[in-house]
């Protein structure tokens, strides 16, 4: 009972917060209302006893990613901070075709996992600890995380190399 | 499932009682402070409020409370308001996951000396800490002030480069640990505590430490020469003191992370562990303002440059040598 009143709190919070983000003219307040949305995500994690997942949503979206974002709005002169009404050709048309091909995936998902309900849960879900995660992240999805790492890699070595082509900081201009 | 309402109140007060200790902390370490500062300066620092200035904080206090409490004209007023609640907020919750003292029985019941146990404990600090920066990056852009959006801005910048050597400087605590959990962590350290197996990770924590509470040397959030007074240019009366016990809370929070995680935690012979652990607290606090009256400040780009081009390859050099050990270990070479 208490579970299910903190889910809907947080779920109605975050569905509130995803549709302001796109709502929102103000970017800035856009940026705000998704680290909302990111919190009330962690929340839900964690009454899927996924602490650790949660956490991790924390630090790097909510704690890394989006300061990285406001630090560049932030830096937008005054007035730009208003959405401008500016829109792509056949912008409308395509954003309905590409939200009904996502819907239909996560539906499809959804109904993938309503099938598993019932099912004993994965042991890493049980016990929702670090162990348990480790233990499948290194040995069933070792090569997946692997190749995420070496992707992560490529893209800090890509950043360091654009910045060294660009004009050297301090550098009169 | 049924809730358990002994166990619920026991919550309850334990966390009123962490909020007001931190409260009262924070305005004691105020008076700590400046009577060590002014003691470092070769003067006597605030002695006349009650004996010893122990009265001060209740004077700064009421002070604090009846000032004009100004809201710029230009300034975002939502987003001005909520900032300093954001900081303030962030630093009280982090203080949840520390472990003070051994579990203790009262009333026949045992009482654990922590408000949660979580299993990934640290992350818990490291996340709650990071959305700390909010409250300075906001209350830098609300203030539609330059000084004040230059000091949001450094801090966002300052606190994004710590948070690297702060959580990776401590993958060699988890490793030795084993677990994630300070409780865990404290009770691992019973026969040595980790600043002596750790030495390398303590010192960079430490320091990552200093700079995510914006203490000085690395202040320059709030650089008073070059930036009037940083983020918190705009606010007054009681917006200004959540900024302020924010940072002071956060000193006290990064004193008794260095506790728990480095020096044992309340872990000690002869005396209750409680009061190991407020005497090894009270010592790292007392580092902090010794620094604070012995360093200068550290230039902006040095800052910067020391997180990444310094801080965050030893640690990662740390992991590497720990990693090596714990594999030697396991293997009996020693």
């Amino acid at each position: 009972m208490f579970e299910l009143i903190l889910f809907v709190v947080f779920a109605v919070v975050a569905l509130a917060a995803a549709i302001g983000v796109v709502a929102q003219r103000n970017v800035l307040y856009s940026a705000l209302l998704l680290v909302l949305n990111f919190i009330c995500l962690a929340a839900l994690y964690v009454l899927m006893n996924a602490q650790f997942v949660a956490v991790a949503q924390i630090i790097v979206y909510a704690g890394a990613v989006m300061v990285l974002f406001l630090f560049t709005v932030m830096l937008l002169p005054g007035k730009r901070i208003e959405v401008a009404g500016r829109r792509l050709p056949g912008q409308t048309p395509l954003a309905i075709l590409l939200a009904l091909a996502l819907g239909a995936v996560l539906l499809l998902l959804l109904g993938g996992s309503l099938v598993a309900l019932g099912r004993p849960a994965h042991p890493a879900i049980t016990v929702g600890n670090v162990q348990a995660l480790a233990e499948v992240l290194f040995t069933r999805y070792i090569w997946a995380f692997e190749a995420t790492g070496v992707l992560l890699l490529v893209a800090v070595a890509g950043v360091v190399h654009l910045l060294r082509s660009g004009p050297r900081p301090g550098a009169p201009r | 499932m049924s809730i358990d309402w002994i166990e619920l109140i026991i919550v309850v007060v334990k966390a009123l009682i962490v909020a007001f200790g931190l409260l009262i902390g924070f305005a004691y370490l105020t008076w700590f402070e400046r009577r060590l500062v002014g003691r470092f300066q070769m003067r006597i620092g605030p002695n006349r409020v009650g004996p010893a200035g122990l009265l001060q904080p209740v004077a700064d206090a009421l002070k604090m409370f009846f000032k004009e409490d100004f809201v710029p004209g230009q300034a975002d007023k939502p987003l001005f308001i909520m900032a300093p609640g954001i900081a303030m907020s962030a630093v009280l919750i982090s203080f949840a996951v520390v472990p003070v003292g051994p579990s203790i029985r009262l009333f026949g019941r045992e009482i654990t000396l922590y408000l949660a146990d979580v299993n990934v404990g640290m992350l818990v600090v490291i996340a709650v800490l990071s959305l700390g920066v909010y409250g300075i990056i906001l209350g830098g852009w609300a203030s539609n002030n330059k000084y004040s959006l230059l000091g949001g801005l450094r801090g966002a910048a300052q606190v994004i480069s710590y948070e690297l050597p702060y959580g990776l400087s401590l993958v060699g605590v988890f490793m030795l640990a084993g677990s994630l959990s300070l409780k865990d962590i404290v009770e691992a350290q019973a026969r040595v505590p980790f600043i002596v197996l750790q030495p390398l990770a303590a010192i960079v924590f430490f320091f990552a430490a200093v700079a995510e509470a914006n203490r000085s040397p690395f202040d320059l959030v709030e650089a008073e020469n070059e930036l009037v007074a940083g983020y918190h240019t705009e606010y007054s009366s009681i917006k200004f003191a959540l900024y302020f016990m924010a940072e002071y809370i956060s000193m006290i929070v990064a004193s008794a992370l260095m506790v728990t995680l480095f020096l044992g935690g309340w872990q000690g012979p002869f005396l209750p562990g409680i009061v190991w652990f407020f005497i090894k607290l009270v010592f790292m606090l007392f580092v902090f303002v010794w620094i604070r009256a012995t360093w200068p400040r550290i230039r902006y780009d040095r800052l910067m440059a020391w997180s990444w081009k310094l801080l965050v390859p030893l640690s990662v050099a740390n992991i590497l040598v720990t990693a090596g050990a714990l594999v030697l270990r396991d293997m009996g070479v020693f």
